[in-house]
């Protein structure tokens, strides 16, 4: 590694020249900073100022460049230079935007901007320049468990892609639920008639793929590693295993149909004419376009009566909560079923919201036409006669209709596997199967959202999955139609092929896109204590034989979660470490105490806190200039020796900011937040007996909305201090 | 003049909103060149003009500062905006798009301080706050814009105004005198996110919305809850500019009917079921404060029925199963009077309200009929999927009606389907 040469460069632009004093700053970034070029320019970002940074980094040597001038938000193109460790000092939104002028302040403005300089300086000193993890793998084939249309359609669209492709099936076919289907709901113009599945063209078109291997009757006993270097054990019923070395991982484990069996008061059980979803599917199939017949005596249904929403949209125990969304469309197929073999048959569908979106309507409008009847109407009972009961809601009556068959819509259950969140009784009475059996030390499968479905948490990115390198897709994520489904697998094999891609540049998945940094683990210094492995969000860290943690860098998003974590603090980044953000807290000027100008020290969450400081600036919102503020990765990594060093340097408060903790969590590393706030809280402790305030150290949740409270919190924050007094470690 | 680098292994992603944004990201951080063009000033497209997300009740902003992040780190996305496809040829592995970008007058010298909009006098309508009031002629297209430069409106061009704002640069950003340009861009593949447009409620003639100041749609409702909105985020109604505590929302208005929209807009229940919380968020415990949801279905589809269950425990929330059949107005308040049956139990109602807000439906924006005639779309104009498109595909909402979660999944289908046809050109497929 090259000798460390700091360039410090000064933009005078927008305003900061006119308001600091941009000669203190260079003397500061050159006798504290210990920068050896220190350069001002007029308007650092444009072509002459880039040049100018670019010429040193190739003839002058630097290689440390810390640019002091906006916010790192801000002008990204212009100031990225590669092979160089950078550091953005914020003079302009933290500074100059955000204290305007307003007559007397400019010594304080002036002493944040030397602060920040040297904030800069001590933090790009201890950065070093990222290397792709040599440990990286650069297995680029896909895996796809499970064979029905999203597993097919994975497979296909990843192999057309140009990448080999493993299709796992459990049982002895593919075709998943889809094959059971008679016809499916229409998704091209002009959506009026059921049509062809397609089930078929698409298992021989994946049988004669010659990139995709398909192993039927298979199921996952062990999956290991990391995206890139995944190493998976196939194995079939009769007990033979085969090894597989696999880059990324699709899981399109589908749905189980909801077993109706407590579904009696609507006749289930009691008469073979009261059938589900499914069932109705296997007699189209044997009808194959001719009248439907009864299961009990064979004869031809002469009126049928659909109910939805059957076991759904329930608060019953063992009843489904959730809508599958797909059974008013598929009723409203079945209906056709009956009508476009004989429009004599009076068909009826009892339903309490009619759920045919988009394209939908325009199928539910065909089957009016061709006289299927719709009735909002709460079901009550249906006889073993199959007189069928119910509270017709539009004409306020109980009324009952007699029906020849009874269609129970019933829902899809998700084959998510094991519930490795499962405490106590639930974990303990599980029968669940596990689909993916990972070697992960935090479980075997992938967590679930919701009511089981492994969907992400987050409304704009739907593949951010919870473990990386492997992203369910199908109903397994969430009830969903064969068209939603075929989209769906589309894009996750989109996301399984950029995996795999980056894996092998080490490049770390989304958020994080593209950082080549990994936790570096300090072995000799582990206490073996185990937080590190059991708080990432990820489960990129396992143990090995001697109960050490053992990172698999490729499964790890660079939060820093496990920096946070550790007692002893032996894990870092190459740029992102205890010591970069502890040294730019410690090169702050810590004034004595009689000078009365409070320090508090901001650790805010680059997500939503540090924009949320930008966007104040951006308005020009005024707030204390006594503030500090280090953008950190995540709230998560926020580790207790910063806030010890701060309390011992004499800040008067830390304030840690991040994004939204709880069910409706904001944090894109799921904990962060939260796991900070446990943190603090026990830092509690050490306060009080460093006869230290409580209140000194706090943890709030920041949206990148709160352009207005951020500062409204920075005042209480100085009042506080002025009721409690300042920090008594001052010198 | 603009230099954008392109060959027939780039993808062109038509439209820079959130599903322009995603098919570009994802198909860049796969290692392929895209050139993302959007016709307004900033990316971020109409998700940036939400208040909230349903069903999370979470802000916009979160999911759009990661990917603004994610397009300014990554080299091989170029950007252009102010831009619009005016012609495709070829075929798949072998497009020509021509791109005609309008003058922004303001370069990349823009530091976005403000200086210009300061100085200068005259207003235009706000498009960002769909035209509910006005900003500065010189301006930033909003808070979070990417790219983060101003804009200087052409109705400006020419007046002292225009001085006044190049006067006020000390950047030498004002570029009075720029031009706009055309280029032709060789590509691979080409995907079509243009993104969806409120339908005209004004055609809805019963409901009054270009009579009645106290009818808006969900769209400019959506605005007002905004802090940076037209009202300062608060419920403020057209006419008056009172507060706003009995609303009433209408349910496919000019959706899932033959005399406007055919297809149900799939959003618009979500949405209303969203914007009956602001009630809530507004006015706390008031009991006046009413949201009241005139439907015909609830299509809170899949997992969305855990947030229908939680507004129907909201107490300022009330259903009622109906398709309104028109709207007066009370003269002497400017209230609007709902009239309709309600069909459970079939009660006649004339319902008076403080303020209308319509759920209104989506047609798909850009026509890109005018630009490749051979492209396959619905009657409403969705772009479908087939195989006689060749390497053009539709994306979010040009492709269907899509909440924003599946128009992100649909987009990052799409990403793959153009990184198919790009790794054909590569040899890297076959």
């Amino acid at each position: 590694m090259a000798d460390m040469k700091i360039g410090a460069y000064i933009c005078k632009g927008c305003g900061i020249g006119d308001r600091l004093d941009c000669g203190q700053l260079g003397n500061i970034a050159q006798r504290e900073g210990k920068a050896q070029v220190v350069k001002e320019h007029d308007f650092l970002c444009n072509a002459d100022g880039v040049a100018t940074i670019q010429a040193d980094i190739d003839n002058e040597g630097v290689n440390h460049v810390v640019i002091a001038a906006c916010s790192r938000r801000a002008k990204v193109e212009a100031f990225s230079f590669e092979n160089v460790a950078i550091a953005r000092t914020n003079l302009r939104e933290g500074v100059i935007w955000s204290h305007p002028d307003n007559g007397d302040n400019q010594e304080l403005v002036q002493d944040m901007a030397d602060d920040y300089v040297r904030m800069g300086c001590a933090e790009v000193a201890k950065m070093n320049i990222p290397e792709p993890n040599e440990n990286r793998g650069s297995n680029k084939r896909i895996l796809v468990v499970g064979g029905g249309i999203s597993g097919m359609t994975a497979a296909l669209e990843s192999s057309k892609a140009g990448y080999e492709v493993l299709l796992v099936e459990k049982t002895g076919e593919l075709g998943g639920m889809a094959a059971r289907l008679h016809k499916k709901v229409p998704n091209v113009e002009p959506y009026a008639d059921p049509q062809d599945t397609g089930v078929a063209a698409m298992v021989e078109a994946v049988n004669a793929s010659s990139r995709i291997t398909v192993h039927l009757n298979s199921t996952i006993s062990r999956t290991s590693g990391a995206p890139g270097q995944f190493s998976v054990d196939i194995s079939t019923e009769s007990g033979s295993t085969a090894t597989e070395n696999v880059g990324a991982i699709i899981q399109a484990s589908g749905f189980t149909p909801y077993d109706p069996a407590s579904l009696d008061k609507y006749g289930y059980g009691k008469s073979a004419d009261v059938v589900d979803a499914v069932g109705l599917e296997e007699l189209a199939r044997a009808a194959n376009g001719g009248a439907i017949k009864r299961p009990s005596d064979g004869k031809e249904v002469k009126s049928v009566v659909f109910i939805q929403c059957a076991g759904q949209r329930s608060p019953k125990d063992g009843q489904l909560p959730y809508c599958s969304g797909h059974c008013c469309n598929t009723s409203i197929k079945q209906a056709m079923y009956f009508k476009d073999a004989n429009p004599d048959v009076d068909t009826v569908v009892m339903y309490t919201d009619l759920r045919t979106p988009g394209n939908g309507e325009d199928f539910y409008r065909s089957a009016q036409r061709k006289g299927v009847v719709f009735t909002k109407g709460w079901p009550m009972e249906v006889g073993s006669d199959l007189n069928v009961k119910f509270k017709d809601v539009i004409l306020n009556e109980e009324v009952a209709v007699k029906a020849d068959l009874v269609v129970l819509a019933t829902g899809q259950v998700p084959n998510s596997g094991v519930d490795i969140e499962a405490e106590g009784e639930a974990a303990a009475n599980s029968q669940e199967v596990s689909i993916l059996n990972l070697d992960y030390r935090q479980g075997k499968d992938l967590p679930h959202l919701r009511h089981g479905f492994q969907d992400s948490h987050f409304i704009c990115f739907p593949y951010e999955s919870r473990r990386t390198g492997i992203y369910p897709c199908g109903p397994v994520r969430r009830p969903m139609d064969i068209a939603q489904a075929v989209e769906d697998a589309t894009g996750a094999a989109m996301k399984a092929i950029q995996a795999v891609e980056n894996a092998s540049q080490g490049r770390a998945a989304h958020p994080r896109s593209g950082d080549l940094t990994y936790p570096l683990f300090r072995k000799e210094g582990c206490t073996q204590c185990k937080r590190c492995t059991v708080e990432c969000p990820f489960g990129a860290i396992d143990e090995d034989e001697q109960r050490y943690p053992q990172f698999n860098e490729g499964r790890c998003r660079r939060c820093g979660t496990c920096m946070g974590a550790c007692p002893v603090r032996v894990i870092s980044f190459a740029n992102y470490s205890i010591d970069t953000v502890g040294s730019q807290l410690k090169a702050v000027d810590m004034p004595d105490e009689f000078e009365e100008k409070p320090r508090v020290l901001v650790l805010a969450c680059e997500n939503d806190a540090y924009p949320a400081l930008d966007m104040a600036g951006m308005k020009r919102t005024e707030y204390t200039p006594f503030v500090r503020v280090i953008p950190v990765r995540c709230l998560g990594s926020v580790n207790t020796i910063w806030v010890s060093d701060a309390m011992n340097s004499g800040y008067d408060a830390v304030l840690l900011m991040g994004c939204k903790r709880g069910d409706e969590y904001q944090c894109h590393f799921v904990k962060g937040s939260e796991l900070a706030s446990t943190r603090m809280s026990k830092i509690g402790d050490t306060l009080q007996s460093l006869n230290l305030e409580p209140e000194r150290v706090q943890t709030f949740e920041i949206a990148i909305t709160d352009v207005d409270r951020v500062p409204q919190i920075f005042d209480e924050t100085m009042k506080t201090i002025e009721q409690i007094g300042m920090s008594p470690f001052k010198f | 003049m603009t230099d954008v680098v392109a060959t027939n292994e780039t993808i062109l992603v038509v439209g820079g909103g959130i599903s322009g944004m995603t098919a570009a990201i994802e198909a860049a951080e796969c290692g392929k060149k895209v050139v993302l063009v959007e016709k307004k000033p900033a990316l971020g497209g109409r998700v940036s003009q939400l208040y909230k997300y349903f069903p999370k009740l979470c802000f916009p902003t979160c999911g759009l500062e990661i990917n603004n992040r994610r397009t300014k780190m990554n080299k091989n996305i170029t950007v252009l905006t102010m831009a619009e496809v005016t012609a495709i040829s070829g075929g798949a592995g072998n497009y020509t798009a021509s791109i005609k970008i309008s003058p922004r007058f303001v370069n990349e010298n823009c530091t976005a301080c403000g200086a210009c909009a300061e100085a200068v006098d005259a207003e235009v309508d706000n498009a960002f706050n769909y035209n509910m009031n006005k900003t500065k002629a010189a301006y930033l297209p909003f808070a979070m814009a990417h790219p983060q430069r101003y804009v200087i409106d052409p109705s400006i061009i020419g007046t002292a105004d225009a001085d006044k704002a190049r006067a006020a640069c000390k950047y030498d950003a004002v570029d009075l005198d720029m031009k706009e340009e055309a280029l032709d861009l060789n590509v691979g593949a080409v995907i079509w996110a243009t993104g969806w447009a409120p339908y005209d409620a004004a055609k809805i003639q019963p409901y009054g919305y270009d009579r009645y100041a106290n009818v808006i749609t969900s769209v400019e409702f959506e605005r007002l809850m905004d802090p940076n909105g037209p009202t300062g985020g608060k419920l403020l109604r057209p006419s008056d500019g009172k507060e706003a505590k009995n609303i009433a929302f209408i349910q496919c208005a000019g959706s899932r009917d033959r005399n406007h929209l055919t297809h149900c807009s799939r959003i618009c229940c979500m949405a209303s079921l969203k914007q009956s919380t602001y009630i809530g968020e507004q006015y706390g415990d008031d009991e006046n404060a009413k949201a009241v949801i005139y439907y015909i279905d609830i299509r809170a589809i899949d997992r969305f029925e855990d947030f229908y269950k939680m507004v129907r425990e909201d107490k300022h929330v009330s259903f009622v199963k109906s398709k309104v059949a028109n709207i007066m107005e009370n003269r002497e308040n400017g209230n609007p009077v709902l009239h309709g049956v309600d069909t459970e139990g079939y009660h006649r109602y004339a319902n008076e309200h403080d303020l209308v807000v319509l759920a209104v439906g989506m047609t798909p924006n850009a026509d890109i009929k005018a630009v490749a005639p051979d492209v396959k779309t619905d009657v409403s104009g969705f772009i479908q999927v087939a195989e006689d498109n060749g390497g053009i595909f539709g994306a979010g909402c040009a492709s269907n009606a899509l909440d924003v979660n599946r128009a992100v999944q649909n987009a990052t289908a799409a990403a793959l389907r153009a990184i198919q046809v790009v790794n054909g050109v590569a040899g890297t497929e076959a």
